[in-house]
């Protein structure tokens, strides 16, 4: 049997500079919807970002600000109203292998098995594979997110965190080039929802996974994120900001808030989805360009410069 | 005793039988005041009119006949007289020729409707116009062109089959879950792998649902086609059974109708199954 590819994406090849620091990126997107009275209802406009290679980012922002929408026109089933998004060079016309999606819903096909759910995946991208390749495939992705042993159960005999966490072995089966993930993990309860979290990391950090994940979950954007986009409320949302998420690449859960900068990071946040998210629209800051949204890196508070200091102690 | 149930529900099935069959044979069983006749007259009038026997067979009496159907039920003896067996066969044969052309036609062209906005608007009004008419309102039209009895009984099972079949197939089509067509869509699934590997088993429950009662009718109205076209059939054995007054014959008819029918909707609930996933 041929060698199994890891699941990471092929370095790129030199020669292509540019691929690395926007690796995709977002022009100028807009969304709009005919009102019922006529015209149109704009659900967001004039959106703009860049993504490097091997970068997690996570968007937030409230209910119907059309973060669903974005990361359906990223995953390619949804064309925006404006704009283009391009993806490692090209503009995405339609879904791509390259880029997996993980649904919010799991959206495991209930009549397979999870073996059967995760090689379906694994059979369309690779056709011609013989099948014992596809089901080492489907297997390795199933043990990959701890399933192993599951392969015959069907989804509704699992439980919503084994669900999604097929859908997660479904979405790396394919060695997609990037991810997109809405609130994957939202209908979870705390404690498996904190295990999910991990479980990503840890696969994304070792496959140098470049993923765009959307979330209502401050916490969650903190502990996984290298940056986070905040987006302000809708009609007509705008990004309003980048954060970079000054922790360490090297997190752990039990100590991220005795990381240095942590507190600083989710107050900004919160302040972010409590009031500006509200206000933004009417009140931008001096000098706003939507095509260079503010890169925001939130100053030490307190409490951290004491963490810090503590930490350069010990 | 709630394990119980199903043990008290057939004792009680078995004495509603057993009062049923008693009810019965005492209602027939009655001697009806009788004249002194002219033997000649009596022998012309039957024995309802010289015994007082009723011409209502008892169950005796049909029980007696079916066990005669049992023993031979596939004897040939012209025209006329075939065994009862042969007579099932020729119906479930029509039966199954017609259904299987309509599962055909109805499961693609479902398909067609459920899929495409643009063609359900299209064929919606026929359809809405010909679904309610009776399916024998078909067999002239049908004897006119096909000019064969057989086959235009076989055109009559087609066209009741497939309407439930249509009708099911596109809603079923149609209502797949946007997720799940969503799936296929980011794995780049193309239209013709889509349509076996997800839309198909996603419709299937409610495809099934719709063979199951289509199956339902066609073995109604094949009972009705073959009274009317005549020559073979469980159809035409009944209707030409009450031509030779023989109501045991039709009673027993009436019963294998029954226990053919329940066989036939067994066997696709069965499928049905087969095919339903938990969600
Ligand atoms: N088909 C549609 N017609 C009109 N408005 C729509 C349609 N689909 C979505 N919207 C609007 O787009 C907005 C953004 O939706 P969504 O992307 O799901 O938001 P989010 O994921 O941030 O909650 C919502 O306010 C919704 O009302
Ligand atoms: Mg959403």
């Amino acid at each position: 049997m041929a060698t199994l590819l890891p699941f990471r994406s092929a370095p790129t090849p030199p020669g292509l500079p540019m691929a690395d620091d926007k690796y995709l990126s977002i022009e100028g997107i807009a969304r709009r919807y005919p009102a019922p009275g006529g015209g149109s209802t704009t659900v967001f406009e004039n959106l703009w970002l860049p993504m490097r290679r091997g970068e997690f980012v996570c968007m937030i922002g409230h209910s119907g600000c059309g973060k669903t929408t974005v990361l359906n026109i990223l995953a390619g089933l949804e064309a925006p109203s404006e704009g283009v998004v391009i993806a490692d060079g090209r503009e995405i016309t339609g879904p791509s292998l390259d880029r997996a999606v993980i649904f919010q819903g799991h959206a495991l096909l209930p009549w397979r098995t999870v073996l059967g759910n995760v090689a379906y995946a694994v059979s369309s991208r690779w056709r011609s594979a013989p099948r014992a390749e596809v089901e080492e495939r489907a297997r390795r992705a199933i043990a990959t997110v701890g399933l192993a042993g599951a392969e015959h159960k069907r989804p509704a005999e699992l439980s919503g965190g084994m669900k999604q966490r097929v859908g997660i072995a479904r979405a790396l089966a394919i060695d997609p080039k990037m991810l997109l993930m809405d609130e994957p993990f939202s209908a979870l309860d705390a404690l498996t929802r904190g295990t999910l979290q991990d479980e990503v990391r840890r696969i994304c950090v070792e496959t140098g996974q470049t993923v765009f994940m959307i979330t209502h979950d401050v916490d969650e954007a903190i502990y996984l994120a290298d940056r986070i986009v905040l987006m302000t409320n809708g009609p007509q949302a705008k990004v309003a900001e980048i954060v970079e998420n000054p922790l360490p690449a090297d997190r752990d859960r039990a100590a991220l808030h005795h990381a240095p900068g942590y507190y600083a990071l989710r107050n900004h946040l919160i302040d972010f989805l409590v009031t500006r998210s509200r206000t933004f629209r009417d009140d931008p800051p001096a000098g706003y360009d939507p095509r260079h949204p503010p890169v925001v890196r939130p100053t030490l508070s307190d409490a951290d410069a004491t963490a810090i200091a503590a930490a350069r102690r010990a | 005793m709630r394990a119980s149930l199903s043990l008290r529900a057939g004792l009680v099935s078995a004495l509603l039988l057993l009062a049923f069959l008693t009810v019965w044979h005492v209602a027939v069983g009655g001697t009806a005041k009788t004249e002194a006749m002219d033997p000649e007259y009596a022998a012309l009038m039957g024995a309802s009119a010289t015994t007082g026997k009723s011409a209502m067979p008892g169950p005796l009496d049909v029980a007696v006949t079916i066990w005669r159907h049992l023993k031979d039920p596939f004897y040939d003896r012209g025209p006329n007289d075939k065994g009862l067996g042969i007579q099932l066969a020729y119906s479930v044969g029509r039966v199954a020729l017609g259904y299987l052309f309509a599962v055909l036609v109805a499961i693609p062209i479902g398909f067609l409707i459920g899929m495409s906005p643009l063609m359900s608007r299209a064929l919606d009004p026929y359809i809405q116009v010909l679904k309610p008419v009776s399916p024998l309102a078909w067999m002239p039209l049908a004897l006119y062109t096909i000019k064969d009895s057989g086959l235009s009984a076989i055109f009559v099972i087609f066209i009741c089959s497939l309407w439930p079949m249509l009708i099911n197939t596109a809603f079923g089509v149609a209502s797949t879950r946007r997720e799940w067509l969503n799936v296929a869509r980011t794995l780049e699934v193309g239209p013709l792998r889509r349509a076996f590997t997800v839309i198909l088993p996603a419709a299937a429950p409610t495809i099934l649902t719709g063979m199951r009662i289509s199956i339902g009718i066609a073995w109604l109205v094949i009972v009705a086609a073959e009274m009317l076209v005549g020559g073979t059939g469980i159809g035409y054995f009944v209707w030409n059974e009450w031509n030779n007054l023989s109501i045991t014959n039709v009673i027993t008819s009436i019963l294998v109708i029954g226990l053919v029918g329940m066989v036939l909707d067994q066997l696709l609930a069965r499928a049905q199954r087969l095919v339903t996933f938990p969600e």
